[in-house]
């Protein structure tokens, strides 16, 4: 199992990578949804299988739908693909690159130099997952909820029809009739 | 919702209907005598071709499907020397029918016509003519044309100019 | 090894049964539809025209598999490929009898719904790759459908694992040992298989691919055996979703006298015939219909169920 936690791993960075490097937005899009799948993976491998799933079907089933959803409707062409290779050059990416290496090794050292045990999966039960939810973890819960129903209530205000909106045919058809009725009072 | 259940109930009733289908190569569909379909050229009760090579067919063919040539026997008769038409062009329109003042071509209720050369669509004279007197039994034209229908002489009629003398030169 | 090769041998077998079913499904649905049209349907090749599907196989093998030079070549090629592979790894989790099924998953409801929801991939992929304004739309309205009724499909199935107490199906069929969960969840049951219509963009909701108006939706630009993929991953669909409606509310393989895999294919037979008789008989809803339908109706009913179990769940305890 130790060979699949470390093929997953390695799927998950290249993707990654990838997902930096590609110039046409779709593309590096579905790379970081392999990207999302091998966390899944890995989230399994370590036990959290309830985690795992909960990342395939609410990131990489709903929520990269989404993101690739608005990105099918700006309809990017081949310039943004240009604009973006512009953009990944040499000069640009280099510095910030470097910074992040120095970090990267930074943290490869205290890891290495930590010695313990890097892989010991200890399975985790949905049951167990709700109980932490509501048991320790209950305000955040609530929070989180507090947080999510203002959004709605947020969606629902924006999305809310201020006034009826008709069809030219209709609006006539309407008006003829208020005018019918307009007559009949008279 | 309940006119949803109540369709879907309806459809699936309709299992147990009667099917409409026509399994066709072996059961053949019935089709009534004014059906337009072959196009045939008829005879008259004595045998001989009704048609007189008028050319009202081929001027009201729609598709232009229709030639011919006429041509005349020794008895002065006129008939078509050839008669031919494209059956690859023909609309089944029936306005050939319609056109013809002797009845002589008329639409018959055939349809099975596919051929696997589109030459063998362009059919012929004898392709044509048929040993029948098609949907007008004892229907003869020359029998009936021009003939004075025994109630009044030619010309007596109301509003009937007397007939035009050919041979004078009067207007 | 021995048990490694059994469970490659039985992954083959259901493989293979599999999609012949959903072959053989296309020869179901004619003929069930001329039924119930007052027709005939394919009768000519073989016995009662099944001989049709081999014909269609073939023809379809034999296709010229065309992609569109304006295109998106990879994606287009990709597209297809996930539908039938997201349905075919669901099939891991559904138990066709006790000793019959691939993984008993403790999360197998959940797995059945991430790869349910990993489906609409192929239709906004397939959609947007075909680069053409009809599959986009397509695309779009499949992507938003199946977004939306993936809630209700989720929230439906909530009040069944709060009943038996697991995620794991093999647990959720023993516990409908003395009662169907369609006797004590029929909301959920009467959501599940409106959401499931969905989700396999079947007849009545088939938005993504109405023919009426997009031309085939998502799939316009597909020929050959790539659509061939489209059209065997939604028959897959079928049998997917009326195999989980059989054993989340109808008792999977429990049945007097007749063994457990022959239970289960009976009852999932009924379901997939219902889903065809929808076909026969439903008009399509119009877009904004089913979505203000989906969110303003199906899910204020699901979350009461949910309430409403939780709450009685509560009390017997």
């Amino acid at each position: 199992m130790e060979i699949a936690f470390y093929i997953a791993g390695a799927v998950a960075i290249v993707a990654t990578l990838m997902v930096i490097t590609r110039h046409n937005p779709v593309h590096a899009l579905l790379y970081l949804n392999v990207s999302l799948l091998a966390h899944a993976m890995l989230f399994y491998l370590l036990g959290a299988s309830f985690a795992a799933l909960l990342e395939i079907i609410i990131y990489a089933g709903a929520i990269m739908v989404l993101f690739i959803f608005v990105v099918m409707l700006l309809n990017l062409g081949k310039e943004t693909a240009e604009q973006e290779r512009k953009w990944l050059k040499l000069k640009v990416w280099a510095g910030p690159t470097m910074l992040a290496a120095i970090l990267f090794a930074e943290f490869l050292a205290l890891v290495l130099s930590s010695r313990q045990s890097t892989y010991s999966p200890a399975v985790v039960s949905p049951r167990e997952v709700a109980v932490s939810l509501f048991r320790e973890y209950l305000i955040g819960v609530e929070l989180a909820a507090m947080l999510l129903m203002a959004a709605v209530v947020g969606a629902a205000h924006i999305g809310r029809h201020k006034k009826l909106v008709l069809h030219r045919f209709l609006k006539e058809e309407k008006e003829r009739e208020e005018e019918k009725q307009e007559e009949m009072v008279l | 919702m309940i006119s949803l259940l109540r369709s879907i109930g309806l459809t699936f009733l309709h299992m147990f209907r009667k099917r409409e289908t026509i399994q066709y190569p072996e059961e053949k569909i019935v089709l009534h005598p004014r059906w337009r379909g072959r196009i045939v050229l008829t005879r008259d009760p004595d045998g001989g071709e009704r048609c007189v090579g008028c050319y009202l067919c081929a001027a009201a063919c729609p598709v232009d499907c229709i030639s011919l040539q006429a041509t005349e026997d020794e008895n002065g008769r006129r008939y078509p020397a050839f008669f031919r038409i494209n059956f690859s062009r023909c609309i089944f329109c029936g306005y050939c029918e319609e056109a013809c003042p002797t009845y002589a071509i008329q639409l018959t209720p055939d349809f099975e016509m596919g051929e696997y050369n589109r030459q063998n669509l362009v059919y012929e004279k004898e392709d044509l003519l048929i040993d029948s007197q098609g949907k007008y039994p004892g229907y003869n034209y020359y029998k009936v044309a021009g003939l004075a229908a025994g109630v009044k002489g030619k010309g007596e009629g109301e509003n009937e100019e007397p007939p035009v003398d050919i041979r004078s030169l009067i207007p | 090894m021995n048990e490694i090769l059994k469970y490659t041998l039985m992954i083959v077998i259901i493989l293979f049964t599999l999609t012949t079913i959903a072959a053989w499904l296309i020869w179901l649905e004619r003929r069930m539809l001329a039924l119930w049209q007052d027709r005939y349907g394919p009768n000519r090749a073989g016995p009662f025209g099944l001989f049709i599907v081999v014909a269609d196989t073939i023809k379809l093998f034999f296709k010229e598999d065309w992609i569109p030079p304006f295109a998106e070549k990879a994606v287009f090629v990709f597209a297809p490929a996930i539908v039938a592979a997201a349905v075919l790894l669901s099939f891991v989790v559904v138990p066709f009898a006790p000793d019959i099924l691939v993984a008993d998953l403790d999360i197998g409801l959940l797995f059945f719904l991430a790869m349910s929801s990993l489906g609409v991939y192929s239709i906004v992929l397939g959609g947007w790759a075909s680069n053409n304004k009809y599959s986009l739309l397509g695309a779009l309205r499949g992507a938003s459908q199946m977004i939306s009724y993936e809630v209700f499909m989720g929230l439906s199935l909530m009040g069944v694992v709060m009943l038996s107490g697991s995620f794991r199906l093999t647990d959720i069929v023993m516990a409908q040992k003395d009662l169907w969960f369609v006797v004590t969840q029929p909301v959920a049951f009467v959501l599940f298989l409106t959401a499931g219509i969905a989700e396999t963009h079947r007849l009545p909701f088939d938005i993504p691919e109405a023919e009426s108006e997009l031309v085939a939706g998502f799939h316009s630009e597909y020929s050959g055996m790539k659509f061939g993929m489209f059209f065997i991953g939604e028959y897959l669909g079928i049998i997917l979703i009326s195999a989980m409606v059989v054993t989340i509310f109808f008792g999977g393989w429990l049945g007097p006298f007749l063994p457990p895999v022959v239970w289960f294919t009976l009852k999932t037979f009924v379901f997939i015939v219902f889903f065809i008789l929808l076909r026969a008989s439903l008009p399509r809803p119009r877009y904004d219909q089913l979505m203000e339908y989906g969110w303003k109706i199906i899910l204020p009913i699901a979350l009461l169920n949910l309430l409403v179990t939780g709450a009685f769940t509560l009390l017997k305890n």
